[in-house]
């Protein structure tokens, strides 16, 4: 099962579905992480984490460690 | 924190500024008041309010500026701030007349999740959708005509960044304020319904007509017992509604943790998407290229150092000159009241030593503060700022704090109060207070004077200039090193909130607004006047009252004495030879003044003080003189060389590159018990010293400014803690420093 941690860089993926009980599953959501949603990794900081995603047009940065936490598909 | 009254004068309608953060609301903001607005907190939470007035033809407006947040479900102080504001259930604070929502053209989709869920609370509202000229040019079109059906209330576009669209914007909000449109409010299923009656049912009778849709809604999908109790209900029997109307979600096939989320979620891309073209031929903006190089591996961090080295260089370099000005122009009234008072010498000490002494230390901050404002508004308003913690975040989450940390951290190198004062930067509230409490522990330029005095005098002279300039070097990491250990297991062990996740949007680049910039620098320089002022100048008097009495005359007339008599033996005169040369030489006479000024600090109660706590600070190898020194400087630390100068009766205008004071320590020696006779000043002492100062919260402004952004408890704690330490610290360095 691939998480939205191990996207390469520029590489686009689909969200399926958070893992359950992650308590910040809802948190994201309102940010535009919603399943379904269509993101592109688009690099890693220099020191490794957090990452940027872009979401609907918009940059978006998350720690790796609730990165994990998000499925996605690879389209 | 003062708790500024908002007025609320007779029928003054209030309108609450609404948005997701990064849509341009502080834009807005003064676009819409101008220079009629107030800056205070919220009461009880050290939450920032902005409020502000709105002309409108002959009518005046109260405005609120409410925090930005992306949802009403709180979890952070700010969120909550958003929805008691909206609910009404903020004591001082009155519901809204109407909302004015402003909504990001270009992230639109988003933006209006927030403006759904208020729709909820049933109140008035207008949509202004802003950053419309570059969503124009970002291919994005959308129906006004269209989305104002959708929504059910008046949509109007702007920019607020040019000042587009505002005049057509106040004409609407005053129509709405008639009018009172209300959004289209989401439709729910069955199963919701069916989970907010469930709830409603489960609450004390007495509770349950208080129970609107809206704080049901509310209470149910956030968990949140708040509302119910403080409605009456315990916190037992909101638990239980809540869990019933919870697990009514559950059986009807909802996620009660999402439910709200994915249902509003489905509903905004079924009434929103037909209004709204986009180009989906668009590959990367503009702020991606710009990226490519300010988040590069290598070019980034290039980039972010060499930013941070101008803003800190300018901080220091641009304050320096000001801070000279406002130091001469303090002596110059000083001298000015002075001579005035000359009769009356306990008013003109009071005047001179206490008041304007008071108020310069004050105002000595101010250009500081505003420098770091103007650069900290520029890195925020450009977008930087969350680049800047998006590239540090790594070298902070280790020990529970965020990138966010970097820049106030940076910051308190120069001045632990605006590196306070920036923090606001950080929205989680357990890594804010935790970057706080962290803060006085870097290097002020405050403690820099105390290190070049002993370095100079101690550690140069017989090491040489290399050991010199490492040490002075290393002192500026003791802070950072010793506070580090204690963040982490603070963090760990006692600040136990569950963490939050790093989410972090990186908003388009954009230039900044002249007049926010400069807005905002006014504002925040007002209230540290305002606010911290007073405390540092409270500090200022008592410290000045403490060194100043008992003051008696005979302690004057017998140090006179003494110093004619011993001058008569010396220099083999009559002592009405000796009367008659302090009569023509201004040189003696000045001497003996400094010596009686001595002899007054010796006997005041500081001094008296400073004597009875001496015991504890011989551990550290401190005399009485060196203890009155660190007590004196408490409300600031450059204060121990003055302090040091009076008791070394050399006057008090000495400062750290003084040759004077640096032969007079060197020659001070233990004058009674097992190390009579030995100098005081030796390497070990110096090292306490300076350990002790690099450590010690001896700012009573930065106590004032902690108090002021958290709590009065977290003030104590800083000072205790600090204080403590520093004193461990010291002693240790001195006990190992003497067995080497």
């Amino acid at each position: 099962m691939k998480t939205l941690n191990d996207l390469t860089q520029g590489q686009s993926a689909r969200i399926s579905c958070y893992m359950p009980r992650f308590a910040a599953a809802r948190r994201l959501m309102e940010l535009g992480l919603m399943p379904g949603t269509t993101v592109r990794f688009v690099k890693a900081a220099p020191l490794g984490d957090p990452i940027a995603l872009e979401v609907d047009g918009r940059h978006l940065s998350l720690r790796r460690v609730d990165a994990a936490q998000i499925t996605v598909q690879a389209i | 924190m003062a708790d500024e009254k908002i007025p609320s004068e007779g029928g003054m309608v209030r309108i609450a500024l609404l948005g997701n953060p990064n849509t341009g609301k502080s834009t807005l903001f003064n676009c819409l008041t101008g220079l009629r607005q107030k800056v205070g907190n919220y009461p009880g939470v050290t939450v920032q309010r902005k409020v502000g007035r709105m002309v409108y033809g002959k009518n005046i407006a109260e405005i609120i500026d409410l925090p930005g947040t992306y949802s009403l479900a709180a979890d952070s102080p700010d969120e909550r701030v958003v929805v008691d504001a909206l609910l009404g259930e903020m004591e001082t604070v009155e519901r809204p007349d109407l909302v004015l929502f402003i909504a990001d053209a270009t992230n639109l989709q988003r933006n209006l999740f927030l403006a759904y869920q208020t729709a909820q609370l049933g109140i008035p509202m207008v949509v202004a959708v802003n950053h419309w000229d570059s969503a124009r040019k970002r291919n994005i079109r959308i129906d006004m005509k269209a989305l104002g059906q959708a929504l059910g209330v008046p949509v109007v576009p702007i920019s607020a960044a040019r000042a587009e669209g505002i005049t057509e914007l106040k004409e609407v909000v005053a129509g709405a304020l008639v009018s009172k449109p209300h959004m289209v409010e989401a439709e729910w299923p069955k199963s919701v319904e069916a989970a907010l009656e469930a709830a409603r049912s489960a609450l004390p009778e007495s509770v349950q007509p208080k129970a609107t849709r809206a704080v049901l809604h509310r209470s149910v999908f956030d968990e949140d017992r708040s509302f119910f109790v403080r409605q009456g209900a315990s916190s037992e029997e909101a638990g239980n509604a809540i869990e019933a109307g919870r697990q009514k979600l559950f059986k009807g096939g909802l996620n009660p943790g999402n439910a709200e989320t994915v249902l509003l979620y489905r509903q905004i891309k079924e009434r929103i998407a037909p209004c709204i073209e986009l180009d989906t031929t668009r590959t990367g903006s503009g702020s991606e290229s710009i990226d490519s190089i300010l988040t590069h591996k290598v070019w980034g961090l290039l980039a972010f150092l060499g930013l941070m080295y101008v803003v800190f260089q300018s901080v220091y370099s641009w304050a320096g000159p000001f801070m000279d000005l406002i130091d001469a122009g303090k002596g110059l009234v000083q001298d000015q009241v002075g001579s005035f008072l000359t009769q009356w010498p306990m008013l003109q000490s009071l005047a001179t030593d206490g008041i304007v002494e008071g108020v310069g230390a004050v105002v000595i901050f101010l250009p500081q503060i505003l420098i770091l404002f103007f650069f900290i508004t520029l890195l925020e308003d450009t977008g930087y700022m969350a680049r800047a913690a998006f590239l540090m975040d790594k070298l902070f989450s280790w020990c529970g704090l965020s990138g966010k940390s970097f820049v106030p951290l940076l910051s308190s190198y120069a001045c632990a109060i605006p590196g306070v004062m920036a923090t606001r930067t950080i929205q989680d509230p357990k890594a804010r207070v935790i970057t706080i409490l962290l803060a006085p522990f870097m290097s002020c330029s405050a403690r820099l004077p105390v290190y070049v005095l002993m370095i100079g005098a101690f550690i140069e002279p017989r090491y040489g200039a290399a050991v010199a300039g490492a040490s002075l070097f290393a002192m500026h990491f003791v802070g950072l090193l010793v506070a580090m250990p204690f963040v982490y297991v603070a963090n760990k062990y006692i600040l136990k909130i569950p963490p939050q996740p790093f989410v972090l949007e990186m908003p388009s680049y954009q230039v900044p607004k002249v007049r926010d910039v400069l807005m905002r620098m006014y504002t925040q320089g007002k209230e540290f006047v305002k606010n911290a002022g007073t405390v540092i100048f409270a500090i200022t008097i008592v410290i000045w009252a403490l060194l100043y009495f008992p003051r008696s005359e005979e302690l004057a007339e017998q140090v006179r004495l003494e110093y004619v008599a011993n001058a008569a033996a010396e220099k083999g005169m009559t002592t009405a030879e000796v009367e008659a040369l302090l009569e023509a030489d201004e040189e003696s006479a000045a001497a003996l003044e400094r010596k009686i000024d001595s002899a007054y600090i010796e006997q005041s109660y500081l001094g008296r003080i400073g004597k009875t706590v001496q015991p504890v600070f011989a551990w550290a190898g401190f005399d009485w003189k060196i203890t009155v020194g660190v007590i004196a400087s408490f409300p600031a630390r450059e204060v121990i060389i003055s302090t040091l100068g009076i008791i070394y009766s050399l006057g008090g205008d000495v400062d750290e590159e003084s040759g004077d004071l640096r032969d007079v320590m060197a020659n001070q020696k233990w004058q009674e018990g097992e190390r009579a006779g030995q100098p005081i000043f030796t390497i070990p002492v110096v090292s306490a010293i300076m350990v002790f100062f690099a450590l010690c919260q001896q700012c009573g402004a930065t106590v004032a400014i902690i108090s002021q952004e958290t709590s009065w408890k977290y003030g104590v704690f800083s000072f205790v803690f600090m204080t403590t330490l520093a004193w461990v610290a010291a002693v240790l360095v001195y006990q190992l420093g003497s067995l080497l």
